[in-house]
């Protein structure tokens, strides 16, 4: 596959570890944190961490807009499907999310409800025109990558009159999330943790462009690297950053040019911005309220927003009072520092934000890097410094 | 987070359409957000939509800086040079 | 085609559908059984016409194995329900390293079924079983209402015979085993997948579904001390290496570069977010064998057609923890974890 394969290159991804491990300074901790669920998927899938030198750490932030949504936004899903008897449709990752007692949108289709799970929100207009006489409701999570899609959805129904397609709309944004964290007192403070660098959103960053992480790097001091998701891009990012931290640079640089551009793609920001606008603020699991992070249908499009067209019971939920998950998605503590990781939370029962969705910090420990783990608990030696890289 | 994978637009479709190949397979997806989409341009392809071109040039290029050698290198082999 | 046979009724093969009395017991199943199945299957057994069918067998340890089977859609590229529930059961007796020598076939029918469909099932499942030399001696079929299957069911069950000093088994892998795989994963769930709704895409890709007894009688010719044979269905070959692990109370190691699979199935899992990995196979294979013996194994397989792109793709290793490991291209190690549930294709 051209563009894919020469970017997951062995011999040059050895290359570029050696390159790393020579220009890092001895003593000097470099706490990296790659925001996307897709850098932290590519990091464990191809093993990068045992590439890296004990002095690079890499952090694992809350880009994973499964991981990310609270618990009462998929327990109105869920009463959509049930109560309302809707067809709802859903991208594939949000099946086995479980809500409230561990009730699931695979759990609602076994006790009878229309839940389908569909590849594009095409399938879901073509679902609603297939069926006129029920209600097909699109269940849209994901960040500004996915947010696109979504507008083209509701202003195509609206072209073509359909009048029993509307989108429950979860839609998030990548900036505030990263100003949360950066807000946050842990990271603030100086001493407790030390965020040296961000490995900035590969395809959030063809949508929105590399202009909007301008303002973290003067305002934080803090270096952004936007990357690809293939391993040789993620590796080049932890090199630039290395190099700017080195340097003492605070800058946004791109290692993605191939796609990204300062501005993005300016037709999908704006019917984006022609559908959609601000909520004054959103809940993140794990982040708590974050202002002016979330979007929603706008007036205009009101016929198509589920929220507007039933009457959906107003909820709360409560995480689990031991779960770290909050700490984690913040970079101040690791998954192994949570009581639950690997005991009660597990990809099979998920308690927490960061084990709900394969690419969440704590599954992705889970389910490729726990090895280490044990390997660091059975030989006490050197080996247990190597785990926490 | 945003699966998303470079595809060759194979032929432009009606309805801002067009059919794009994935290393041999083939479908039907949405070029509607993306400008000037050709046959033979790469676009970035999620959920069923391309949302972006692929710059082939700028992919060389990032391609070039893998191979690069490091500063350190760099130095290094200025100075066997100078010997 | 219409086919008369005891009186009036008729089975109409162009545009008739299975109806409740086709399970009735009555004239009608007779019909449906003699105008379809037993014309199909023909065979001595069958044509006894007897609830049961006896037989003896050679002499050995037997082995019994059944397997139901449920698919959506019922025709893919590369096959269909019916050659998949010979292939299936044939290949479930033949881990064992055994020879199967008989087949029993019941089919849950939803009323409302087209008949020309039926048809082609139960024609494709006649041709695997004649290619594979294992004859379809009983069977059964029921009727159910409408809305109450999903078209057809079969359950196929299979008897074999193991050969004299074979016995195999996963609590007989040992630390230091090769682990041969005998051909490129992922086909099958892939040809499968690319039809289902709202996933659809082209693609040239077929299900791997094909009988493995003919290879397992090679290899066990060749290497009768075998560990242990496995064929990596539903939850793919890392569901697989995980269970045996658990078995033989190891952990094992293999390396990403050696996994053979198809590049358009490498696309179609980069394109839905699915790891090869975990993908279904139908006609493939996993051998543990002494590592002594590894290259003579390969040569047999290599031999077979069904077998020729045999591949060492790891070994067994001590490790009281039980992980399966694979070494990425990148020289760096990752888990390869149990599947957890169904796997969905991701957007994120």
């Amino acid at each position: 596959m051209k563009y894919v394969d020469e970017f997951r290159d062995g011999q040059l991804a050895q290359e570029l570890a050696q390159k790393i491990k020579r220009e890092v300074q001895p003593g000097r901790q470099y706490h990296l944190m790659e925001f996307c669920g897709g850098h932290t998927h590519a990091i464990f899938r191809y093993g990068i961490p045992d590439l890296l030198p004990p002095e690079v750490k890499m952090i694992h932030g809350p880009g994973c807009p499964v991981c990310v949504l609270p618990i009462v936004r998929i327990d109105s899903a869920i009463e959509l499907a049930m109560d309302h008897g809707v067809i709802l449709c859903t991208y594939g990752d949000m099946m086995r999310v479980p809500g409230s007692r561990k009730m699931s949108l695979l759990k609602a289709k076994a006790e009878g409800a229309d839940v389908r799970m569909v590849y594009s929100t095409l399938d879901a207009l073509a679902l609603a025109r297939q069926n006129p006489e029920r209600e097909v409701v699109f269940f849209a999570i994901g960040f500004e990558t996915t947010t696109p899609p979504t507008a083209m959805a509701i202003q195509q129904a609206e072209r073509l009159g359909i009048k029993n397609f509307s989108v429950f709309c979860n839609h998030v944004l990548t900036p505030s999330a990263i100003s949360t964290i950066l807000e946050s007192p842990e990271v603030r403070e100086l001493g407790t943790l030390p965020l040296d660098g961000f490995v900035g959103p590969a395809h959030v960053s063809t949508v929105i462009g590399s202009q909007p992480y301008e303002y973290f790097a003067e305002e934080y001091q803090s270096p952004v690297v936007i990357a690809g998701f293939e391993p040789l891009d993620v590796l080049q990012a932890i090199l630039m950053l290395v190099r700017q931290i080195n340097e003492g640079r605070a800058e946004v640089e791109n290692e993605f040019t191939r796609a990204v551009s300062r501005d993005g793609n300016l037709k999908a920001k704006r019917i984006v911005a022609d559908t959609f606008e601000m909520r004054r603020e959103f809940e993140w699991r794990g982040l708590g309220m974050v202002p002016y992070s979330g979007l929603k249908i706008k007036a205009r499009f009101a016929a198509f927003d589920a929220e507007k067209r039933f009457t959906l019971k107003r909820r709360s939920a409560r995480e689990n009072k031991a779960c770290e998950c909050p700490a984690i998605l913040r970079g101040v503590k690791t998954p192994r520092d949570c009581k639950l990781f690997g005991t009660v939370c597990t990809p099979e029962n998920p308690i927490g934000s960061c084990m709900v969705s394969s690419e969440g910090a704590c599954a992705a420990h889970y389910s490729y890097g726990r090895y280490r783990d044990h390997l660091a608990a059975d030989t006490p030696s050197n080996l247990i410094q190597k785990s926490e890289a | 987070m945003c699966l998303a994978i470079p595809v060759r637009v194979e032929a432009l479709q009606e309805d801002e359409m067009a059919l794009v190949d994935i290393g041999g397979i083939r479908k039907s997806v949405s070029i509607a957000l993306v400008e000037d989409v050709a046959v033979g341009d790469y676009v970035i392809l999620h959920v069923g939509y391309a949302l972006n071109k692929i710059d082939p040039e700028e992919a060389e290029r990032t391609l070039a800086l893998f191979a690069e050698m490091g500063e350190l290198e760099q130095i290094a082999s200025e100075a066997a040079a100078q010997l | 085609m219409t086919v008369n046979l005891r009186g009036n009724s008729q089975l109409n093969f162009d545009t008739g559908c299975v109806e409740m009395i086709h399970g009735s017991g009555g004239k009608a199943m007779a019909q449906l059984i003699e105008g379809l199945f037993l014309k199909a299957f023909d065979n001595p057994y069958l044509r006894q016409q007897n609830d049961q069918a006896a037989f003896s067998l050679p002499p050995g340890r037997v082995v019994m194995a059944t397997d139901s089977h449920v698919i959506s859609p019922l025709f893919f590229p590369g096959g269909d329900i019916g050659s998949l529930s010979v292939h299936g059961t044939i290949n479930d007796v033949a881990m064992a390293g055994a020879r199967p020598t008989h087949l029993s076939a019941g089919f849950i029918l939803e009323e409302g079924f087209p008949l020309r469909e039926l048809k082609r099932i139960v024609e494709s499942m006649a041709a695997a079983a004649k290619e594979a030399g294992v004859p379809i001696v009983t069977g059964d079929t029921k009727v159910v209402e409408r809305g109450k299957g999903d078209g057809v069911f079969i359950n196929t069950t299979g008897i074999g015979v193991v050969p004299e000093g074979v016995e195999l088994g996963g609590d007989r892998v040992r630390v230091g085993d090769h682990i041969i795989l005998s051909g490129p994963i992922g086909d099958h769930g892939v040809a499968i997948m690319s039809l289902r709704e709202n996933l659809t895409f082209e693609t040239a890709i077929e299900s791997d579904s094909q009988p493995l007894h003919d290879l397992v009688a090679d290899m066990v010719k060749v290497v009768p001390g075998l560990h242990c044979l496995r064929d990596p269905t539903r939850g793919g070959l890392a569901t697989t290496l995980n269970e045996i692990a658990q078995q033989a109370g190891v952990g094992m190691q293999i390396q990403e570069a050696n996994l053979p699979v198809r590049p358009q199935v490498a696309a179609a899992c980069e394109f839905l977010g699915l790891d090869p990995l975990y993908v279904a196979n139908e006609g493939k294979l996993v051998a543990f064998c002494p590592a002594d013996c590894s290259e003579a194994l390969l040569a047999a397989m290599r031999a077979h057609p069904r077998g020729g792109e045999a591949c060492r793709i790891g070994e067994v290793v001590a490790d009281p923890h039980r992980f399966v490991q694979m070494q990425t291209r990148f020289g760096g190690n990752r888990i390869v974890d149990w599947l957890n549930g169904e796997q969905l294709p991701r957007i994120c």
